[in-house]
């Protein structure tokens, strides 16, 4: 089965325990990933993205925890996974590229021996294999191999960037996790960074699913952008269609919040208020108190319907006699 | 106000504007060039964007103005009066609240003990005497009104982890708009911020320039916002400008090949990709440089001039200045015409 997806994600819900009772952060996100598909998740701060990421790695810690739901990688469940049968499959068959590479790194070890700590993790013993696919991987991603030897502090903010994925690519991953990766670095650095993880994602075939909060950022890179909205996703679809036609308010508002850098120079609204305390979300659509277009059937929960190019939750596509999926 | 400001002079003016640091130990003493020989000028009720990469320098240009640092060499003039002039107490009070600083993080500049009402009437008892202690609660209610936070009564009363980031960020305006100031200051204003109260931000601040006539620095790594909002740009790399004119003019005709590769790195839904530039350089620390350009080392026209000579900004079209041999020459400049020839003839 060539196209059976390497990463199924059902009704994945993640709570974090509080005093004030539980707060659903990530409520029954399905998401499926193809190989070597590139997804984009985007969505303000807040809104899930990176817990939901966290949910799907198995990396979450108390008060966190995934309250319902599966997440079927190559076939098996990662939720009901043991720590030691994680431990086998993270890393090999699926990495992940942390936000901040300056906290990621071990600030006191060289390069080269947080390589052979990976690899020695994962049952590889003999040094001239770890010398030798250490050399293969700061390669790949443009990183001179004197660097080996060198401490993170030595390196740029973007060389660091590039050092945490070439990590990440030690063992040929199906699937490589990015957690806004490039977002403490300057435009420059990100634009190449973006450029190398394409190339790196073409030539080697891995899955990519990336968090951003800069819809713009992704645009010409992912194939499938998922947009989330206070803990639930709204709209599902091919990115360029998404950008071309948004099929939610929110998405339509997102996209007229980036000013333009060579159209004609528009005033812009952006969204009105702020994104609702998920400790007490509003009933029905919760983005209807921020939405332009709201009207009486929002009160109720919009399920997705088909919006033609994409699917989106917003109940205007039942205005269209759009069918509802899934 | 007797402070002696000169009649017709422009708003603020740097001349020379130098910043260094020590950096290393006792032993190797180093020089770090923060900012180098910066000029430029802002006007009455104008945006000027600040732009440039991280460690480029814009921060210090920032605190300079804020007088959190003094200048190594180098002079701010504000309203034609040389800041390193004002000795008394009042004329330091005058300037601080004529040109008020917001930071970029709203998270860490508002005091968390006390109430949002605390920062802002202290602003306004220490630098609008003309309004009596009972009347200020009124004042900052009508500064928060035209912040658009509603009500303001219950926002004076809020402790900023009550807030939402945009809303904080509209607090760190308001102390600044306390003071009825000429011109803010403003340090990546809405960098912290999402997308959908970014704009929010922006139009604010175009307001406040169109409706009282403030002036801003606006300083960032946004281009976008920059050109969204911005009168003039000002590009920044490694301590000196390089490039600065109309927003408009500089983005669409960029002249700098630093601006260019800038501009071509902005990411753009509404554009195709184009993968013609990559660029894996990075900025240089600068620390005890030799003369040159300090965008040598990355830059795709690089002649043998500018290994030894730093080029100043020269005025190419009206208002619109770089700082690059090979740009001027391309625009006719006379001698640095020649030495890129020159230089040109040598290869």
């Amino acid at each position: 089965m060539p196209d059976a997806p390497v990463l199924e994600v059902r009704g994945l819900t993640v709570e974090y325990l509080t005093d004030a009772g539980p707060v659903r952060a990530v409520e029954r996100f399905d998401l499926d990933i193809l190989p070597g598909e590139f997804v984009g998740v985007v969505g303000e701060s807040g809104c899930g993205k990176s817990t939901m990421l966290f949910g799907i790695a198995q990396l979450l810690s108390p008060p966190a925890r995934v309250s319902e739901g599966s997440v079927r990688f190559r076939g098996h469940d990662l939720v009901t996974m043991t720590d030691r049968q994680l431990a086998t499959t993270r890393w090999r068959d699926l990495s992940v590229v942390m936000q901040s590479a300056m906290n990621a790194l071990n600030p006191v070890a060289q390069l080269g021996d947080q390589f052979a700590d990976a690899m020695r993790a994962h049952g590889e013993r003999s040094r001239a294999t770890i010398r030798q696919r250490a050399e293969e991987v700061l390669a790949l991603v443009g990183i001179d191999l004197v660097h080996l030897k060198s401490y993170p502090h030595q390196l740029s903010g973007g060389m660091r960037q590039r050092a945490m994925i070439a990590m990440a690519l030690l063992f040929n991953p199906d699937l490589v996790i990015m957690d806004e990766p490039t977002s403490a670095l300057d435009v420059v650095a990100q634009r190449s960074l973006m450029l190398q993880v394409k190339q790196l994602q073409q030539q080697l075939g891995f899955a990519v699913l990336f968090v951003t909060h800069d819809m713009s950022l992704v645009s010409h890179f992912s194939d499938r952008l998922v947009v989330m909205y206070a803990a639930k996703a709204v709209e599902i679809g091919s990115t360029k269609e998404i950008f071309a036609n948004p099929g939610h308010p929110y998405t339509e508002g997102l996209l007229d919040a980036f000013p333009s850098i060579r159209g004609p120079r528009l005033p812009l609204t952006g969204i009105p208020g702020s994104p609702p305390n998920l400790l007490h979300p509003p009933v029905g659509c919760r983005f209807a108190p921020r939405c332009p277009k709201r009207f009486e059937m929002c009160d109720v929960e919009p399920p997705f319907y088909d919006a033609g190019t994409s699917r989106a939750a917003c109940h205007l596509h039942a205005l269209a006699d759009k069918k509802v999926v899934q | 106000m007797s402070r002696h400001y000169t009649e017709g002079a422009p708003l603020l003016e740097t001349r020379g504007l130098t910043r260094h640091f020590k950096v290393g130990g006792a032993i190797a003493r180093k020089t770090l060039h923060a900012v180098d020989d910066v000029e430029f000028t802002i006007r009455d009720r104008e945006i000027v964007a600040l732009v440039g990469e991280s460690g480029s320098g814009k921060s210090t240009v920032a605190r300079l103005l804020a007088r959190v640092y003094r200048p190594t060499s180098g002079e701010i003039y504000y309203r034609g009066r040389a800041l390193s002039s004002f000795r008394t107490r009042r004329d330091l009070l005058g300037y601080r609240s004529d040109v008020p600083m917001v930071f970029q993080d709203p998270f860490a500049s508002l005091n968390p003990a006390y109430r949002v009402s605390h920062g802002i009437m202290r602003g306004l008892a220490l630098h609008r005497p003309d309004i009596p202690r009972h009347q200020r609660r009124a004042e900052a209610e009508r500064i928060l009104e035209r912040l658009g936070l509603d009500p303001a009564g219950e926002a004076l009363d809020r402790f900023p982890y009550e807030l939402s980031g945009g809303q904080r960020q509209r607090i760190g305006f308001a102390q600044a708009l306390a003071y009825r100031p000429r011109l803010i200051v403003a340090d990546e204003p809405v960098s912290m911020l999402d997308v959908s109260v970014r704009i929010g931000l922006l139009n604010l601040m175009a307001g406040l320039r169109d409706e009282q006539g403030v002036s801003i620095l606006y300083i960032t790594h946004d281009i976008a916002s920059a050109r969204y909002i911005a009168d003039r740009i000002m590009v920044m790399y490694a301590g000196h400008l390089v490039e600065s004119g109309p927003v408009e003019q500089v983005l669409q005709d960029p002249r700098h090949p630093y601006t260019q590769l800038l501009v071509a790195a902005v990411p753009d839904p509404r554009a195709e990709l184009t993968v013609d530039k990559v660029d894996h350089g990075e900025p240089p620390k600068v620390v005890d440089p030799t003369p040159g350009c300090r965008f040598r080392w990355r830059c795709p026209w690089v002649e043998d001039v500018c290994h030894r000579i730093t080029p100043e900004l020269v005025e190419l079209s009206p208002g619109h200045s770089a700082a690059c041999h090979v740009a001027a020459a391309r625009a006719g400049y006379g001698d640095v015409a020649v030495a890129v020839a020159d230089s040109g003839d040598r290869h």
